[in-house]
């Protein structure tokens, strides 16, 4: 498999801070994959996503997307069409007062032609189910159907990557099922690679990947699996495990042997189960 | 001391027109002083209407709403005595945060209350120490502060009013689970040392149910459950069926029982299951 | 509650008004000010009154929505009225007063005048969703771009304000809630009290409202927003046959008027 983003010992200064907020991140990531970045508030997670469609360049360091370095001006639309973002907060970053003008605004942008425009804006809209509400105004929809009109305003830029930066952090439990479920999709039937940006542990356990970030570096990449049975190091990072690798990590304090890789509630009972007998 | 009785409580937004919603319709409820209640219900389930009538900003459609036996509604210094009992913090707080400086903001409320400046001082002191923003703070802007202390002050702003009850709509949305975790802690710490009401609104399960002594649960504008968290969450395929989900350990429990697992008692907080499978175990070997 | 306000709504539907084309009414409109502005008599009031009438019925708008939209300017019909009842000169009613006959014939045209102004833009916007509105406006001074005028830009930044009203008037009930919550009082004490009463609220509401901007701008950037240059539309704008008959009934409609004008009707 070949790589889709290739960052490299990137670091990053906040004009007018004296601190770096990326202390040399490197990361490759696959396409088609499922890659979730956790960290707490100010561990550099959202500072590492404005660099993969170049709203901030590196001070240091390079971000190549499909091959093409973000510093390189002339190159900027084809860096922001392959990659697609989509922010916290839904209200700010819905352009139309009707949702189908808003799902259009990206393809308007890039020069396609209006019936081609028209279809892509249809695709977008049934690919996150939201067609039935292509002219409702987005001021009236729940917060997870406006995530899924903001998510579709990206697709229908076709990219290749879709970076979600805390999408869920503004939305109650539905909602967030909602975006997840989309988001999951997204990857496993059209190919999108996604880059989930989030400190909600249960949104990771669909990933493929796991990275947890701190304080500017990474502190640790792998599956979820082997990320979550980590339970000390996600504590001291001020990040918690899913509920069920908690409890069992407190079980093995107490004496009991169960394998921290089960992270489901089936596959839990199941260990915990085997355990008593 | 402060009690708040809610009876027949409806309220009906935009009537007579095309756009006529009812929010919440029959709402009958006792909170006697002193408990931490948890309020849960998904988006457009009434909660949030509801509690803004208990301190007055809405007027109910038909019904009334008691805080320490005096109707809140009967007039307007009845409401204005309302609002200084019943302190109600919002969701995102800390967009409301508008004053110069930290201290002055968490001043505002009880300058409102025409208090003495001694009186504001130790107060916004008090309040301030509640939440855990140090007084090195008090002469910033709160445009400086990072978000988790912003709603810190926020929150310190309601708590300087004294109030007899505090509410809290989603106090802990958007943080991270370190800050949830500090803010669940200065609310308990909160009404352990004051002895007030406290009322949390959640959709999140497992964070209320650890902490509350009594579970209402909000559908379609009405209160589907009302009992305590072991009473509530033995109803786990109802709160699914009304699109909640069930705390973490609640339904690895169930999935135990299940599989052959015996696991006696209520379970809703990992420790509780812990202990029961630990008993299991030493019981077996 | 803010949120009853009515702000020159559109109202959807699928008649003949709704599917003119927005530059079509746009023109439409500024022929029936400049023919308001130019009747003169009872005559061609009348007739304007009934061309009104007319293009409500074919927009399907019920006159009780229409004139709802005419509250807020309640005040200045009437202290325009009043004003012309006392100040014109002429014959008095009763020897010796100061109403006049003339006077009253002022008022009411006057105010007759300026409930067929709105009434008639009402038309405009309730049939006309904002983004077609910017749309038309920003294809009719198209021309301008060659003087550089920033037309795209103007357009953009009117649809984007559009876009934000419901947003921003939410978020005001917000902080207004919250900031009665802490005992705030925003309707007793003097004027001067009352205007400083409005800090707590207007304070969050700028701060709010750069954070905002600065999200939005991010987001249209991530967007490949690059201003007005090779930019496509999906809904292209296109004249059709209703549109020519439409400025046809205008162009008559206008020249109706100004016949008049000439015979003092």
């Amino acid at each position: 498999m070949s790589s889709v983003i290739q960052i490299e010992n990137l670091h990053y200064t906040y004009p007018g801070d004296d601190f770096e907020s990326l202390k040399g991140v490197s990361l490759d990531i696959e396409k088609g994959s499922f890659v979730a970045v956790l960290g707490h508030n100010g561990s550099g997670k959202s500072t590492l996503a404005k660099h993969l469609n170049a709203i901030l360049l590196p001070s240091e360091g390079t971000v190549k997307i499909d091959g093409i370095d973000t510093a390189d001006e002339d190159r900027l639309l084809d860096v922001r069409r392959t990659v697609g973002m989509v922010f916290q907060n839904p209200d700010n970053q819905i352009v139309a007062n009707v949702v189908e003008d808003d799902v259009a605004f990206a393809p308007e942008n890039l020069g396609i032609e209006p019936a081609e425009i028209r279809q892509r804006v249809d695709n977008a809209l049934k690919t996150v189910d939201m067609y039935e509400f292509k002219q409702h105004a987005p001021h009236l929809l729940s917060g997870g159907q406006k995530q899924r009109v903001a998510i579709a305003g990206v697709i229908a830029m076709q990219p290749e990557v879709i970076v979600l930066d805390e999408p869920t952090a503004m939305l109650d439990p539905k909602g967030r099922r909602e975006v997840i479920d989309t988001v999951t999709k997204l990857c496993r039937e059209k190919g999108i690679t996604i880059v989930l940006i989030t400190h909600h542990m249960a949104e990771c356990i669909n990933a493929d990947r796991v990275v947890v970030m701190s304080n500017g570096v990474i502190v640790a990449d792998g599956t979820p699996e082997s990320v979550f049975s980590q339970v000390e190091l996600m504590h001291g990072e001020g990040l918690a495990v899913p509920a069920t690798t908690e409890l069992m990590w407190q079980l093995n304090k107490e004496g009991f042997a169960l394998d921290l890789n089960a992270l489901s509630v089936c596959d839990c009972a199941r260990e915990i189960a085997k355990e008593i007998g | 001391m402060s009690e708040i009785k809610v009876s027949c409580l409806c309220h009906v937004y935009s009537a007579g027109t095309p756009f006529e919603k009812v929010a919440i319709d029959g709402i009958n409820i006792d909170i006697p002083h002193g408990q931490l209640v948890g309020l849960i219900g998904h988006t457009g389930s009434g909660k949030s209407t509801f509690i803004q009538h208990l301190n007055g900003l809405l007027k109910p459609s038909s019904g009334t709403v008691m805080v320490d036996g005096e109707d809140i509604n009967a007039d307007k210094t009845a409401t204005k005595k309302a609002r200084s009992k019943v302190g109600l913090v919002f969701q995102y707080p800390e967009y409301q945060l508008f004053e110069e400086t930290v201290f002055a903001d968490i001043a505002f409320g009880p300058k409102n209350m025409k208090l003495s400046d001694a009186e504001i001082d130790e107060r916004v002191r008090e309040a301030a120490a509640f939440v855990g923003v140090p007084e090195e703070q008090f002469d910033k802007s709160p445009l400086e502060l990072s978000g988790g202390q912003k709603r810190r002050v926020a929150i310190a702003g309601v708590i300087a009013m004294r109030p007899g009850v505090l509410i809290l709509d989603e106090p802990t949305a958007g943080l991270d689970p370190a800050g949830c975790e500090q803010i669940l802690q200065n609310i308990c710490d909160y009404r352990e040392q004051t002895g007030s009401t406290v009322i949390i609104v959640s959709h999140s399960m497992d964070d209320v149910a650890r902490i509350a002594d009594r579970l209402v649960v909000f559908n379609r504008g009405e209160i589907r459950f009302d009992g305590t968290p072991e009473e509530v969450f033995s109803n786990p395929d109802e709160l699914r069926s009304i699109g909640l989900a069930v705390p973490a350990p609640t339904e690895l429990a169930m999935e135990l029982r299940r599989i052959g697992v015996a696991v006696s008692g209520s379970i809703y907080t990992n420790e509780q299951l812990a202990n029961a499978l630990i008993k299991l175990k030493r019981g077996t070997e | 509650m803010l949120r009853d306000i009515t702000l020159g709504q559109y109202f959807p539907g699928d008649t003949l008004a709704h599917r003119l084309d927005p530059r079509t009414k746009l023109i439409l409109v500024i022929v029936y000010i400049v023919g308001l502005f130019n009747a003169v008599g009872w005559y061609s009031y009348g007739f304007v009154i009934l061309i009104t009438g007319a293009c409500m019925a074919v927009s399907k708008i019920k006159p009780a929505s229409a004139f709802k939209g005419l509250k807020p300017v309640i005040f200045i019909i009437v202290l325009t009225a009043l004003l012309n009842i006392f100040y014109t000169d002429g014959t008095p009613i009763i020897e010796g007063w100061i109403i006049t006959w003339e006077g009253i014939a002022k008022a009411v045209m006057m105010s007759v005048r300026i409930i067929l102004l709105i009434v008639g833009t009402f038309l405009l916007t309730y049939t006309t969703s904002p983004i077609a509105l910017t749309d038309g406006l920003e294809s009719l001074l198209s021309p301008l771009k060659k003087l550089k005028v920033p037309v795209h830009d103007m357009s953009m930044m009117m649809s984007m304000a559009l876009r934000f009203i419901p947003t921003l008037i939410e978020e005001t009930d917000k902080i207004m809630s919250a900031q009665k919550a802490r005992g705030a009082d925003f309707e007793t004490g003097s004027l001067m009290s009352r205007a400083k009463a409005l800090l707590p609220i207007l304070v969050p509401l700028f701060v709010s409202s750069f954070r905002r901007a600065d999200e939005l701008a991010v987001a249209m950037e991530s967007r490949c927003y690059h201003g007005g240059e090779g930019r496509t539309r999906m809904k292209q704008l296109k004249m059709q046959g209703c549109d020519l008959a439409a400025m046809l009934l205008g162009a008559a409609f206008l020249a109706a008027i100004f016949i008049m004008k000439k015979y003092g009707f």
